[in-house]
């Protein structure tokens, strides 16, 4: 991992001690709301439904054991509303599973007021958890009940690990993400991270992008497959070595979500890697002039590229080309890359011979089998190969009965801190799937971290599996949703508790997203749910077919709609139809994307819509998602 | 190059000015402007969270501008030091800003990693 200089901490610290003078303006009343927005914002901190969130920005996914420790602590001392603000949440919430709008005063659902067809499923009543970390698809950890007067003391607590919140939100450049297997995985031709770490600083509290048109996200990866779904990105980054061994950037730009899903378009074949911050400063600069700002929904750069297309290119270039001809000034100077490079050397570690763990693990595998299949499950979906053959990537599946996907309680992430420090040199990783995922352990100790593990309940073996879900917090804590997500997929998690049943459906991404901004990257899901609004009730719409990029899933795309919007309570029935079909139809051995790809959407579209029976006949002659209600995130 | 921005008053800022301030507007190509004879450039802040004048000013720097860079419209004194290491030289401070605290919020950083427009090179160039 990037070992933080002096420089490094005291930049961090003065950024804590900037925001704890910010703050202490606002809450005097020096400082106005409108004015504090974006400054808070780009710590971090958002305002939303019921209490402020903090997302706390994990650069590249990587965090250590002791930064898990500082999480653990900010969960179990600061993620705590005050009764009656979970008494007065809980009881909205409830009202909202009962298909009512809530009003801004909550009272008790005194009455079972919801008519019969919009009568909630069981399983869609939200449980508020408090004291809990979340991870994100965009490798962050975020929490949701931290008060607003304790922030400044939490960023000052993060600080002391060299955690922030630096540019996790706003109209800046964003915390960059990364493969989750960068420098470990066996198909990577260059190990991004020190370029990612570069480019985190270069990008850091940079003055000029500070109030771009919108938000701006960098991903890279620097291996064969895709799994940092960079064509998803404003910039998505592919670091390679070109036929002559010399090493730099495909770069594309204008990929993004939300409402209109675009992929990104490839902008440059090869920048040299000492030339990738002046080229990143082309392509920003000329977003930060010409992007549009007349309109929130047309303010992404993806929109800027689909207007102007080549014209953009053209003047990219020939800023990039000013950039050169002024002096170049932020080319990487090969000691500097050095300096970072020495950060990301493979850590000391006790490993075994690779035969010899082998045969240990067959046997232990022919043992377990016996009485546990467990065990053999786990190796197969959570246990990947490592570049060094002696050791083992091994995710911890937080997807599991009873939290949300992604959710991680004070006790888990001090436990995960331990395992961290056990068995993978203290460095853990959040995964891009809301996972996290330990980088270095040695293969001969798998089977006891199997063991510490399934004690904690994090070697459920479903990694790659229908209920490795993404979803985003949703109409539970988000502002901005148009219904809840959690609920959906808790409900999707119990219906697929049996293993054999998982296992046999195989890999699936299903995606799940609250409002259209598609934090839960619904258009990437082989299966994606939308949450959408009308009349203040909950409606989902399904999507079938699209694609992050990575092998199975095929070239980036999004999934094409499957009919109106269903009722909550007809989600997981959706789900199960679509399932159903795909088993029906299969080929042996054939994946769910594929069976979908050769057999066509169709009959898994009717399949869908056979299920209805809330929203059979078009309420009030109109169709459910037509007047999908579309917010914009902060 | 002034190394720290100048905060003027709305009073200030009228008397200072004369004929020879350029107003660009946003969407203006700060690559095209005339600069000759041009003492003071003013780019606007429709709001302060518009931050089109920030990439002009580093674009008018980088093109040899040596004159006055004021910062007009939406200017809040918690963008100051965004704008001073842009390149702005003064800032009309919004009549409810309190000009005292210019000072403090300009000095809560030794140091920054990527280079601007006053300071060119980045921090690893330096060290």
């Amino acid at each position: 991992m990037y070992q933080y200089t002096d420089f490094d901490r005291q930049f961090v610290q003065a950024r804590a001690a900037q925001y704890r003078d910010q703050l202490t303006r606002h809450l005097n009343g020096q400082l106005g709301g409108d004015e504090f927005r974006p400054l808070r914002l780009q710590n971090g901190w958002y305002v939303q439904r019921y209490a402020p969130m903090l997302r706390v920005a994990v650069p590249y996914g990587e965090l250590n054991s002791a930064q898990l420790r500082v999480l653990a602590r900010v969960a179990r001392e600061y993620d705590t509303p005050s009764p009656e603000l979970l008494r007065q949440a809980q009881t909205t919430q409830d009202q909202i599973a009962h298909g009512q709008v809530p009003t801004a005063s909550a009272t008790p659902a005194d009455s079972d007021s919801g008519n019969a067809e919009t009568r909630p499923h069981p399983a869609m009543r939200s449980q508020l958890k408090t004291n809990l970390g979340h991870f994100t698809t965009r490798q962050n950890v975020q929490f949701n009940w931290i008060p607003l007067e304790k922030s400044a003391d939490v960023m000052e607590l993060l600080a002391s690990v060299n955690l922030h919140g630096i540019q996790t939100s706003g109209n800046c450049i964003r915390n960059i993400t990364s493969d989750e297997r960068a420098g470990i995985a066996v198909d990577e031709d260059v190990d991004p991270r020190p370029y990612a770490e570069v480019m985190r600083q270069w990008s850091t509290l940079h003055p000029e992008f500070a109030y771009l048109p919108r938000k701006f996200k960098i991903a890279i990866t620097g291996a064969r497959e895709d799994r940092a779904a960079i064509e998803w990105h404003d910039v998505g980054l592919r670091v390679l070595r070109n036929e002559a061994g010399e090493v730099g950037f495909k770069v594309y730009v204008g990929g993004g979500m939300g409402r209109t899903p675009t992929v990104a378009t490839l902008i440059r074949p090869f920048v040299p890697w000492n030339q990738i911050l002046n080229y990143l400063e082309a392509i920003v600069r000329v977003y930060n002039a010409w992007g549009r700002r007349d309109n929130l929904y047309k303010a992404r750069i993806k929109i800027l590229v689909k207007a102007e297309g080549q014209r953009y290119f053209d003047e990219v270039e020939a800023e990039y080309q000013r950039i050169l001809a002024d002096g170049a000034h932020h080319t990487i100077p090969q000691a500097e890359l050095d300096r970072v490079a020495a950060c990301f050397v493979m850590p000391e570690r006790s490993t075994c011979s690779n035969t010899e763990a082998e045969a240990r693990i067959a046997r232990i595998l022919k043992a377990a089998a016996e009485d546990d299949v467990e065990f053999a499950r786990w190796i197969e979906r959570n246990v990947a190969a490592h570049k060094h053959p002696e050791l083992r990537a091994v995710t911890l599946s937080f997807k599991r009965l009873g939290y949300a996907p992604g959710d991680a309680s004070a006790d888990q992430l001090d436990a995960a801190a331990e395992l961290a420090d056990k068995y993978s040199a203290g460095e853990a990783r959040v995964t891009h799937d809301q996972n996290l995922l330990l980088p270095w352990v040695a293969c001969d100790q798998l089977p006891e971290l199997w063991r510490d593990a399934r004690r904690l309940g994090l070697a459920r073996p479903n990694i790659g599996l229908l209920t490795d879900m993404i979803a985003c917090p949703g109409g539970d804590y988000c502002a901005l949703a148009n219904a809840r997500s959690l609920p959906i997929a808790q409900a999707i998690t119990e219906r697929f508790q049996d293993l054999d049943e998982l296992f046999d459906l195989g890999e699936i991404d299903l995606h799940i997203s609250g409002c259209i901004n598609s934090c839960g990257h619904h258009h990437s899901g082989h299966i994606g749910v939308l949450g959408v609004d009308k009349d203040g009730q909950e409606w989902y719409q399904v999507t079938l077919g699209g694609s992050d990029g990575s092998d199975l899933s095929g070239p980036t795309r999004a999934g094409k709609v499957v009919g109106p919007s269903f009722a909550a309570a007809e989600v997981v029935d959706v789900v199960e139809a679509v399932l159903d079909t795909y088993q029906t139809l299969r080929n042996p051995g054939e994946n769910f994307i594929d069976t979908l790809h050769r057999a066509g959407a169709d009959l898994f579209k009717q399949a869908a819509n056979n299920v209805r029976h809330v929203t059979r006949q078009p309420q009030r002659g109109e169709s459910h998602g037509s007047g999908v209600q579309h917010t914009v995130d902060a | 190059m002034t190394s720290s921005i100048q905060v003027l008053t709305a009073e200030q800022a009228a008397h200072a000015s004369d004929d020879r301030v350029l107003t660009l507007d946003n969407s203006a190509d700060a690559h095209g402007v005339a600069l000759e004879g041009v003492q003071c450039i003013a780019l606007h802040f429709p709001k302060f969270t518009d931050g089109r004048a920030y990439s002009q000013a580093f674009v008018l720097r980088r093109r040899g501008f040596q004159g006055e860079l004021r910062a007009t419209g939406d200017v809040l004194v918690d963008q100051l030091l965004q704008m001073q290491r842009s390149g702005f030289s003064s800032a009309v401070l919004r009549a409810d800003q309190d000009a005292a605290l210019a000072a403090r919020v300009l000095a809560q950083f030794n140091g920054f990693y990527q280079g601007d427009a006053v300071q060119r090179a980045p921090a690893f160039q330096v060290a």
